[in-house]
């Protein structure tokens, strides 16, 4: 074939490309980076929460949690997240005596453990977040006499989102990159359709490059929608 | 010791051998890098800011291990295809996957540490910048003795925790057949069929490697903030 118009069939849609299957992946780790950046926000916060509480077993436990992410490899954490959620599942289900083949969904699989290390990475910014309120607010709301939970539902959260909003969007587009780690745990995801369509065709720097773009055009968008995303929360009457 | 612990213990020992060649070598070289690349992206002249900006969007838009991937099959691939190349002195050294991980995770870190610096020569007031032109002093001047030492103590904490990410990423190099402290893991799991212990061992091996990191970094920091 002649190479210099051969990658234009080759990204094509239908039977002769495998610009279809890139784009099923693209959306794939869409969904995947959404749903792990779901699931590490509501770790992060209750990592956070925990990390500033005063229980000292709730601190070390986060302090502990925060320390191992980011110091252990993340793909090191996705593979033992992977297998100890597979296995303690399997011995869950087949305790219970449902059924002795037990296999976890891939999405499920990829979302928890890409999940738990984002959650470390979330509970560093929210935490940092709910530090940076000033305790006035928290004092007013008790003098108020609203209880702990409505203080911080009521006050705390709403305060946070214009704070945290940097280091979130930051985290969104970790996590879009990190979205192709889970390929290695064998779950078809952009990166892993583009390598199968690599080896298929043995036209590696085509599909490599056509990924990176995909990834390029993914976090670009994201970085203008989350920059106009904070030019809307920020609140001129507040800034000093 | 059992057999497995002590075959597992000699992989691991050889992987972290590489790990911390690789993290060093990419540290040395991507921190180095970095300086230049930073000062490319704040020129005035658009010939130099544009390709700079365009080298830092590149690496720092699109995961690591697409990066590791497009360098050592898609390059790789082209290299090979070249007689020149695939029949010079160099090729057994192209073939290997040591020399991709080296580049591309030099490249990382140099365009992840070049935003860190270009921030942190920014944030450094403008009067600093017009003192030294009073006294006289060159643009280069400035630069070398009056805006980088500051910025350097600024971006320090930010450039310690790039080189964590760094010693984490150096992990992917497994994934194009590098064979360190992860690629010895991997090998124990696929041979010996036990999960738990190599993955446990090696994030051990990976938490010390980043204690230590974390540390010498922290020493530095204190140093740095003695003196003046």
């Amino acid at each position: 074939m002649n190479p210099t118009a051969s990658w234009l069939t080759l990204l094509s849609f239908g039977d002769q490309g495998w610009g279809d299957e890139l784009l099923f992946g693209a959306c794939l780790s869409l969904g995947i980076a959404m749903s792990a950046y779901l699931v590490g926000m509501v770790l992060g916060l209750v990592g956070a929460v925990a990390k500033i509480s005063k229980n000292r077993l709730a601190g070390a436990t986060a302090g502990a949690y925060t320390t191992i992410i980011r110091s252990v490899p993340d793909i090191l954490i996705i593979f033992l997240i992977y297998y100890s959620a597979t296995d303690a599942l399997r011995w869950v289900v087949s305790f219970t005596g449902l059924t002795s083949q037990f296999q976890l969904n891939g999405f499920v699989a990829a979302t928890l453990s890409l999940g738990v290390v984002q959650g470390g990475y979330s509970t560093e910014v929210l935490r940092g977040a709910i530090v940076a309120i000033p305790k006035g607010q928290i004092e007013a709301a008790h003098a108020l006499g609203l209880t702990r939970r409505q203080t911080f539902f009521l006050v705390t959260l709403p305060q946070m989102v214009p704070l945290a909003l940097p280091g979130l969007g930051n985290l969104w587009l970790v996590v879009l990159k990190e979205s192709s780690l889970v390929s290695l745990i064998g779950f078809t995801e952009l990166v892993l359709a583009g390598k199968m369509a690599a080896g298929a065709t043995h036209d590696y720097f085509v599909f490599y490059c056509a990924i990176a773009f995909v990834f390029l055009v993914m976090s670009g968008v994201s970085a203008l929608l989350f920059q106009s995303l904070e030019a809307a929360t920020a609140n001129p009457g507040r800034r000093k | 010791m059992t057999e497995f612990e002590g075959y597992l213990a000699s992989q691991l020992l050889t992987g972290i051998q590489t790990t911390i060649v690789l993290f060093a070598g990419c540290a040395v070289i991507g921190n180095l890098l970095a300086i230049p690349i930073a000062l490319a992206r704040l020129s005035s002249s658009r010939w130099v800011r544009y390709p700079a900006d365009a080298f830092a969007l590149a690496f720092r838009g699109t995961p690591l291990l697409v990066q590791l991937y497009l360098c050592y099959y898609g390059v790789g691939q082209i290299l090979s295809g070249i007689p020149a190349i695939r029949y010079s002195v160099m090729w057994p050294l192209l073939r290997g996957a040591s020399c991709y991980a080296f580049f591309v995770l030099s490249l990382n870190t140099a365009a992840y540490c070049s935003e860190i610096w270009k921030g942190a020569i920014r944030s450094i007031p403008e009067g600093q910048r017009e003192a030294g032109q009073s006294l006289g002093l060159s643009k280069t001047r400035i630069m070398i003795s009056v805006l980088l030492p500051q910025a350097f103590r600024l971006a320090l904490p930010a450039i310690g925790g790039q080189n964590i990410l760094l010693l984490k990423g150096t992990a992917l190099a497994s994934t194009i057949t590098v064979f360190e402290l992860m690629g010895a893991a991997n090998l124990v799991r696929a041979q010996t069929f036990r999960v738990y212990e190599p993955l446990f061992a090696a994030a051990l091996g990976y938490f010390l490697l980043a204690v230590l990191v974390t540390t010498g970094f922290g020493f530095f920091e204190r140093r740095l903030a003695r003196r003046y």
